[in-house]
C-alpha cells in the first residue's frame, strides 16, 4: 500500500504538471482539492483518466470521485479494492 | 473626434530572446519551446502554478501579457485582439496522437480544453482581472492593418480603454510573439507603419 501511495503521488505530480511539488511535499491525508493541493475540476477530469488507463477503473459514477479523490489515502485503497490491471 | 492613438509599450518573443520595447531582457539557449518557455517565466519571477498547466501558445501569450501589464496601471478594460497562422494545430495534434489508437484510446482533458487558439486569451483575462472585449483572428503572416484598424475601432467606439494585441504563433517547436498596448498615452504613435516597423525588428 505504501508503494502504491508514493507511486499515486509521483503519477499526479507529473500527470498534473505540478511544477515546484516533490513526493515528499504530498502527505498521505492532504487534502488533494480545494485548500490542499488546490487541483481544480480538469485536474479532477485527468485523475478519472489515470484510474482508467493505469488501473483499469472506469468510474460509472462521477459523483464517487468526490470521496475516492479526497485524498492519497483514499485513492490507494480505493485502487487497492477495484483495479483490474 | 479622432484622438490619437499609441503603442504604449511592445515586446517580442523568439528565437530564444525576449525583447521589451526594443531592449533584450532575456535570451537563453533552451534547445526546445517548452523549456525556453519555463526559463522565461522563472525569469519573470512570476508565481502562478497554473502556467505550467496551460499549453505552449497559452504560455506564449501569458508572457507577453506578463511584460506588457505587469508595470502598467492597467485598466480592467483592455481588449485583447491576437492573431496567428498556426492556430492551436500544435496542441491538436498532441490531442490527436492520444486518440490515433482504438486500443489505447486515452485523450487528456488537460490537453483537449486548450484545442482553441483563443484559450491563452482566457488566461490572460483571468490572471489579470479583464473582462473585456477579446477576438482571435487566423492570418498567414501578421496583418498589421487589419490590427490597426480593429484595435482603433475597439477604443474609438468606447469598448475599451487600451488594447493588448499581436501576433502569438506555436508550432513545430518554434514560437513567435511580438506584442503591444495600444492605448492613449504613449510616444510611439499607433499607425500601421510603426507597427509593421517594430515587428519587423
Amino acid at each position: 500500500m505504501e508503494n502504491l501511495k508514493l507511486e499515486l503521488k509521483a503519477k499526479i505530480i507529473e500527470n498534473l504538471n505540478l511544477e515546484d511539488v516533490e513526493v515528499s511535499d504530498i502527505a498521505n491525508d492532504d487534502a488533494l482539492f480545494g485548500d490542499g493541493l488546490g487541483l481544480d475540476s480538469i485536474d479532477a477530469l485527468e485523475l478519472i483518466v489515470m484510474l482508467d488507463k493505469d488501473y483499469g477503473i472506469k468510474l460509472s459514477d462521477p459523483k464517487q470521485g468526490k470521496s475516492i479523490f479526497e485524498s492519497i489515502d483514499s485513492m490507494a485503497a480505493y485502487i487497492s479494492e477495484n483495479k483490474t490491471k | 473626434m479622432d484622438e490619437s492613438k499609441y503603442i504604449q509599450s511592445y515586446c517580442s518573443i523568439n528565437n530564444n530572446v525576449v525583447s521589451l520595447n526594443g531592449k533584450v531582457v532575456f535570451s537563453d539557449d533552451s534547445a526546445d519551446v517548452k523549456s525556453f518557455l519555463k526559463a522565461v517565466y522563472k525569469s519573470l519571477d512570476t508565481k502562478y502554478p497554473k502556467f505550467f498547466k496551460m499549453d505552449s501558445l497559452s504560455k506564449l501569450a501569458f508572457l507577453g501579457a506578463e511584460l506588457l501589464l505587469k508595470e502598467e496601471s492597467k485598466s480592467s478594460n483592455t481588449a485583447l485582439v491576437f492573431s496567428n497562422n498556426a492556430s492551436s494545430l500544435d496542441t491538436d495534434r498532441k490531442h490527436q496522437e492520444s486518440i490515433n489508437d482504438s486500443d489505447d484510446y486515452f485523450p487528456s482533458p488537460a490537453v483537449f480544453v486548450y484545442t482553441l487558439p483563443n484559450i491563452g486569451m482566457g488566461e490572460i483575462s483571468i490572471r489579470h482581472q479583464l473582462k473585456s472585449e477579446n477576438a482571435f483572428f487566423i492570418f498567414e503572416k501578421y496583418n498589421a492593418a487589419f490590427h490597426h484598424t480593429y484595435e482603433n475601432s475597439l477604443i474609438q467606439m468606447n469598448k475599451a480603454d487600451s488594447v493588448l494585441a499581436g501576433w502569438v504563433n506555436v508550432d513545430k517547436n518554434k514560437c513567435d510573439a511580438f506584442l503591444y498596448l495600444v492605448s492613449e498615452k504613449g510616444t510611439i504613435e499607433h499607425t500601421i507603419e510603426n507597427l509593421i516597423k517594430l515587428y519587423n525588428n
